[in-house]
């Protein structure tokens, strides 16, 4: 890495010589490179548009200039504080349930000695990891819709259905758990997968110790977890404020009248542009979004360093 | 050998106790079974016949069965077929492009010597720090790059993942030595030759793996279709899911609408809620058959993205 620096620091002709040697390393970077600038860096500075009210006419740069006045006005809303608390509340219901769900999960499956079972078991489990949320959200209407089989069997017992599409105290639980069954099976066998790397040698120790199974997982397996769970958890700070378009949109099905325990930022903000066609606020929205993002990664990644410095992202 | 014996001995004498295994066995067969039901319903939905869903609702035992929606879906399916057609062409050309563009960019982050590297290597981190947001992104495809309702926006839309490409890099300096590429280049090897004749054939497993997560990603996505298609040739499977739903349901919660001879009509050319459970099975078949025969790789994926470089 030194020899990096001090080549770089042989000025002038040291680039072009370089670059002459090495062109062909610039060239395969190239697409690559050229992507990000288009999509990633130019909307970058787009976020201009969070400070005017712009017009497709008069473009980025002619449009009328208002300042902080869009942030004022997303603030002043309730929507703000809203979409906030339900992007970090489901974050953290589902980052808690997932978490403690996939690992025991894990500890279960790692016992099972008949491994052919298991394997059949963990199949089954990450199947629903590779349903899109479109396919999920019909899969939940075919339960909870008007003719679901939710309905079907209130109706059986002789009282009338419900339209749980407007009920706003069932969707909380029901996006943490159908984020569980989405994603805990594949988490699982994550964790199978590091479990199996545990030398068996701890084990042995451990047995020799007179120790019974339990007091294995709680002192040997679980300690060795520890670790990834950590960091994964430390990780998952900075994600705080990207909500789930998915579960929020797609699976509600857009109903407006639970908006309130179900809109994230995400949502709002594409509301917002195709429903709304307000591009000042909706770019707003997502900025705020990004920015706070922002500090959230460099905070969990100051706090990774101090705990396990080799899992820091940088 | 008789340390691998010595292994298996102790693994045996360290097991749980047969009843343990059987009521774990037992639990876990049974959480499997409920995780993959919701599909199987699904299914049944789509074979139940219309007077079972009158008398009944949806259920896991229709009073009788019928495969006409399946019938009426290849008979005049055309938005189907076009459905189809687009996501397997955009799936294709994005996995295989996405791939090779990502595999070049990660060998030339593993190229130690390299001074250019750090630059490089900023380029790419720093997208997953920070992002302009949805609407920058949307307003400069749209007006800028005039990408709405186009075949391109599909495929070219998350084509790079920075994530993606820190993993293929990991994989690269991690499975190729490189006194290796000291030596091809000794030979008179280009960068160019390199890459095609040593980073590619060696990294198989590395390309298939993640290949795989960005073909998955691309044929579920739905995202993108929402947001910029409109011709309904070009409409993505999964968004034309997503349509057909949300159009049928604010059509019926607007109950002015749905009793107007306009809504009649509309709903009455909608498909019917077998259709749709028909279609999801269509969408749905590929992926979830692939997937058993993948699963190796992809747990293998998972292991070496948990590798940091």
């Amino acid at each position: 890495m030194t020899a990096g620096v001090k080549e770089s620091r042989k000025l002038g002709l040291g680039i072009v010589s370089s670059f002459k040697k090495h062109w062909r390393l610039h060239v395969l970077a190239l697409p690559v490179l050229v992507y990000l600038l288009i999509f990633s860096y130019a909307p970058m500075f787009g976020v201009i548009l969070g400070f005017e009210n712009y017009s497709v006419a008069k473009g980025f740069f002619g449009s009328e200039w208002l300042g902080l006045r869009n942030f004022e006005f997303l603030f002043h809303t309730l929507d703000a504080w809203r979409i906030t608390r339900n992007t970090v509340l489901y974050n953290i219901a589902f980052i808690t349930v997932n978490t403690s769900l996939s690992v025991l999960l894990a500890l279960v499956l790692n016992e099972m000695y008949l491994r052919k079972l298991s394997k059949v078991i963990q199949t089954m489990m990450i199947m629903p990891y590779f349903l899109s949320m479109s396919v999920v959200a019909i899969i939940v209407y075919a339960f909870i819709g008007a003719n679901g089989v939710v309905n079907s069997i209130i109706k059986s017992m002789g009282r009338s259905g419900t339209n749980w599409y407007i009920y706003k105290p069932l969707w909380p639980f029901l996006l943490v758990f159908i984020s569980a069954w989405k994603g805990v099976g594949y988490t699982a066998i994550v964790y199978v997968a590091s479990i199996s790397g545990i030398s068996q040698e701890y084990y042995e120790a451990a047995v020799l110790d007179g120790a019974t199974k339990l007091q294995q997982a709680r002192y040997v397996t679980l300690p060795h977890l520890k670790h990834i769970i950590v960091i994964m958890l430390i990780l998952s700070m900075g994600g705080m404020f990207k909500g789930d378009i998915g579960l929020s949109y797609n699976v509600t099905m857009n109903s407006g009248a639970i908006y309130e325990v179900v809109d994230v930022i995400d949502s709002y903000v594409y509301r917002a542009l195709k429903t709304l066609g307000n591009t000042g606020m909706s770019t707003a929205a997502g900025l705020y979004q990004s920015v706070v993002g922002f500090i959230l990664i460099m905070i969990s990644n100051k706090i990774v360093r101090h705990v396990d410095e080799e899992s820091a992202l940088f | 050998m008789s340390k691998a014996k010595e292994d298996n001995s102790f693994l045996k004498i360290n097991r749980i106790k047969p009843a343990t295994n059987a009521v774990f066995s037992v639990v876990m067969s049974v959480i499997a079974v409920l995780t993959v039901v919701p599909v199987v319903l699904v299914f049944i939905i789509s074979i139940t016949s219309s007077e079972s869903l009158t008398y009944r609702g949806f259920s896991f035992f229709p009073l009788s069965t019928s495969f006409i929606a399946y019938n009426s879906l290849f008979k005049t399916g055309s938005q189907l077929v076009d459905s189809y057609v687009v996501t397997i062409v955009v799936t294709a050309i994005h996995t295989v492009a996405s791939v090779l563009i990502m595999t070049m960019y990660a060998y030339v982050l593993a190229q130690q010597r390299f001074t250019a590297r750090k630059f490089y290597t900023f380029v790419v981190f720093f997208t997953m720090l920070f992002s302009g947001g949805l609407v920058p992104s949307y307003i400069i495809n749209v007006n800028v790059l005039h990408l709405y309702d186009t075949f391109w926006i599909l495929v070219l839309s998350s084509m790079v993942s920075a994530f993606n490409i820190i993993v293929l890099r990991t994989f690269i300096s991690t499975t190729i030595p490189i006194e290796l590429f000291d030596a091809a280049q000794i030979d008179g090897a280009s960068e160019f030759r390199i890459f095609g004749s040593i980073v590619i054939p060696l990294s198989k497993a590395g390309l298939a793996t993640i290949g795989l997560f960005v073909l998955v990603g691309k044929w579920n996505e739905w995202f993108t279709g929402m947001l910029y298609i409109d011709t309904p040739k070009l409409v993505p499977l999964q968004t034309m899911l997503t349509r057909i739903q949300q159009q049928i349901d604010f059509i019926k919660n607007n109950s002015s609408l749905a009793s107007s001879p306009d809504g009649m009509a509309l709903l009455k050319n909608m498909p019917s809620e077998q259709t749709r459970m028909a279609i999801l099975v269509l969408t749905t078949v590929p992926v979830l058959f692939a997937y058993p025969f993948f699963q190796r790789f992809f747990i293998h994926g998972m292991t070496i993205g948990s590798v940091k470089g």
